[in-house]
């Protein structure tokens, strides 16, 4: 050591320097001690939840089989992403997945805002708070519940849709063989499920537009719609975009609950209209016991989905800076 | 003075929007309601009544035959219900613990390693290994198949959650913990004698969401437990008394009745009902709660 430092003069000050600095990152390291410790638990529960599953998806590119397992089976390459762009799979999965998506965000953010805004024009007490506990109650049941209730709704034999279609003379419709109607059916299910828990955020939002604001417009003669057009609109804007760009980033993830319990288990007649990443993989690993084809749909989303998270977190950086999300 | 004036303002427009404000909210309102109406009023309904007429919510022919047979049999649903309440309970108790111990160090400013530790639970939600290799794990190298662990271990934390928790305690001053640093008390200390106590609101709303997760959860339990283990949590029970012909069968030879007289649809409705109605009762008295837990994570995702 002292003979490095005599021949190279600047070096003992870097080597002292560099040891003092690690010296310091020890200690500062030790007097964190106690609040590591307390992060150790989420560390290791992510750690073995998910990031310890992650290499699992070279699953995707070997021809997986259970007596060789993962390491002995053997390693094909791109072959099972070849198979399912030739079948089709993966275009019809991504457009389900990507379409109703963009019809829940769509749809949904509208009907929210739309709600939030009405319950602001409302006067009496008890009706808000009635209408609210109501709208926030299909936010509880499990999704099981809500195949039970679209069952109820839905059913050839015993539905209320065809009681009612019934009662006015008309045709009873087989809604669970029509594959074209399933993506009203799934979206109206989101809506009715989803706008009480969604319209919070926009109401909490307009909770906090200055009341002088809106007093003034009064005392100016505006009316409900001027005022709504006005002032409420152009207050909820940047909430909205950035719950717009949020959800964006979700695009490619589907629900499965929702789409598993209305559609049933082994609904193939439907699968046109209804079949999307999630109920894929869940079938080839629980019916088809293809570990491999699902490996492969799931690294194809998490990749793409990676993107474009990226890429609308970007977008939320350049329209407000505060709500990005690194 | 401003009585008067105000009411000469509610001009036509604003009444008008008023008045399609009640009805429309009225109608949302009615509609998230109707359905479960359905399904009670169902459960009370005479078999032979729902094959002439369909379901209903008010019963044409009223009959608790259906409730007769789910508890003819009580032993499956109540194991159920024992099974599903003492994972909502220590989930609960250990999940919330948990988040709130990281969520309160991962928010310490003068914590050096919160933003590296942040991101390693934060990334978690940017990419995913996807279920398969999820399921291999749990299954065949943790070896959980038919244990509640592999139901209760996942749902004990959310990345959603300690980011909620992380801004709520962000709102207590930082100043609480230095003063007692100052005192003399570790960082634990600090957490358990002085924090704990001061987020009880946020402890409450995250805790019934962790709850919430765990009642309502049936996924992992169909992924991981097999038709094997006896009692099985309740929304999984529902979901194979809904789906199975088996579930009809075995109750139909337990309670003596002959198969074609079995209640199907009523008895379907009457098991939704008792796995779900406690939860629906409880719930007007918790939502504020929740309502808080959406705000707060909306301000800062």
């Amino acid at each position: 050591m002292k003979t490095i430092a005599q021949s190279a003069p600047p070096a003992p000050a870097a080597v002292e320097t560099s040891k003092r600095a690690l010296r310091a990152r020890t200690k500062r390291f030790w007097n964190n001690r106690t609040l590591i410790l307390m992060c150790v638990p989420a560390i290791l529960f992510f750690l073995i939840f998910a990031y310890l599953p992650m290499p699992g998806l070279y699953l995707a590119f070997i021809k997986y089989n259970y007596t060789d397992g993962i390491f002995k089976s053997k390693f094909i390459g791109m072959e099972n992403f070849r198979f399912l762009v030739m079948t089709g799979d993966l275009w019809r999965l991504t457009f389900n997945t990507i379409a109703y998506n963009i019809g829940f965000i769509i749809f949904g953010n509208f009907l929210q805002i739309f709600v939030a805004i009405l319950l602001n024009e409302l006067r009496k007490k008890w009706f808000k708070k009635v209408s609210q506990t109501l709208m926030f109650l299909p936010f509880f049941i499990s999704f099981v519940i809500i195949g039970l209730i679209a069952y109820n709704i839905l059913s050839y034999d015993y539905g209320i849709l065809n009681n009612i279609l019934k009662s006015f003379g008309a045709e009873p419709v087989k809604t669970y063989s029509n594959s074209h109607i399933w993506p009203f059916i799934i979206l109206l299910t989101y809506l009715w499920q989803s706008t009480g828990y969604g319209s919070i955020v926009y109401f909490a939002a307009i909770m906090g537009l200055d009341s002088e604001v809106v007093e003034a417009s009064e005392i100016d003669g505006a009316n409900a719609l001027q005022r709504i057009r006005y002032i409420v609109l152009p207050w909820l804007k940047p909430t909205f975009i950035i719950l717009l760009l949020f959800s964006l980033g979700g695009v490619l993830r589907g629900n499965f609950g929702l789409f598993y319990n209305l559609v049933g288990a082994n609904n193939t007649s439907l699968y046109a209209t209804t079949d999307i990443i999630e109920t894929y993989v869940f079938r080839s690993l629980m019916n088809n016991f293809n570990f491999s084809m699902g490996s492969a749909v799931s690294l194809y989303q998490s990749v793409f989905g990676f993107i474009v998270v990226i890429t609308a977190n970007w977008l939320v950086k350049k329209a407000s800076p505060d709500n990005s999300l690194f | 003075m401003e009585v008067v004036q105000k009411r000469i303002r509610t001009d036509g427009t604003s009444l008008f929007v008023r008045c399609f404000g009640y009805l429309f909210i009225g109608l949302f309102a009615l509609c998230c309601l109707l359905p479960f109406l359905v399904v009670v009023g169902t459960s009370f309904t005479k078999e032979a009544s729902i094959a002439k007429h369909g379901f209903n919510i008010w019963p044409r022919e009223f009959s608790t035959f259906a409730y007769k047979i789910v508890f003819e049999n009580p032993d499956l649903i109540i194991g159920s219900y024992v099974v599903s309440i003492c994972l909502t309970v220590v989930g609960t108790l250990v999940g919330l613990f948990l988040v709130a111990m990281t969520g309160y160090a991962l928010q310490r400013p003068d914590f050096e390693q919160r933003n590296g530790i942040s991101f390693f639970i934060y990334f978690t939600t940017l990419f995913s290994g996807g279920i398969v290799p999820f399921y291999l794990l749990i299954n065949q190298y943790l070896g959980l198949r038919d244990n509640y662990l592999a139901v209760l271990l996942p749902g004990l934390m959310s990345p959603f959650l300690i980011i909620m928790m992380k801004s709520f305690t962000r709102s207590i001053p930082h100043a609480i913990t230095e003063s007692a640093k100052i005192d003399g008390a570790g960082d634990f200390t600090i957490f358990m004698r002085l924090i704990l106590p001061m987020t009880t609101p946020a402890l409450a709303t995250i805790g019934l969401f962790i709850a919430l997760g765990y009642w309502n959860e049936w996924y992992n339990a169909m992924l991981f437990l097999s038709a094997d283990m006896k009692y099985r949590p309740l929304q999984l029970f529902l979901y194979n008394v809904i789906t199975s012909a088996d579930f009809i069968r075995n109750s139909s030879a337990a309670s003596n009745v002959p198969l074609r007289d079995m209640p199907l649809e009523s008895m379907k409705m009457a098991t939704a009902v008792v796995a779900t109605g406690p939860v629906v009762l409880f719930y007007p008295f918790v939502q504020r709660y929740f309502i808080q837990g959406i705000t707060v994570g909306a301000v800062k995702g």
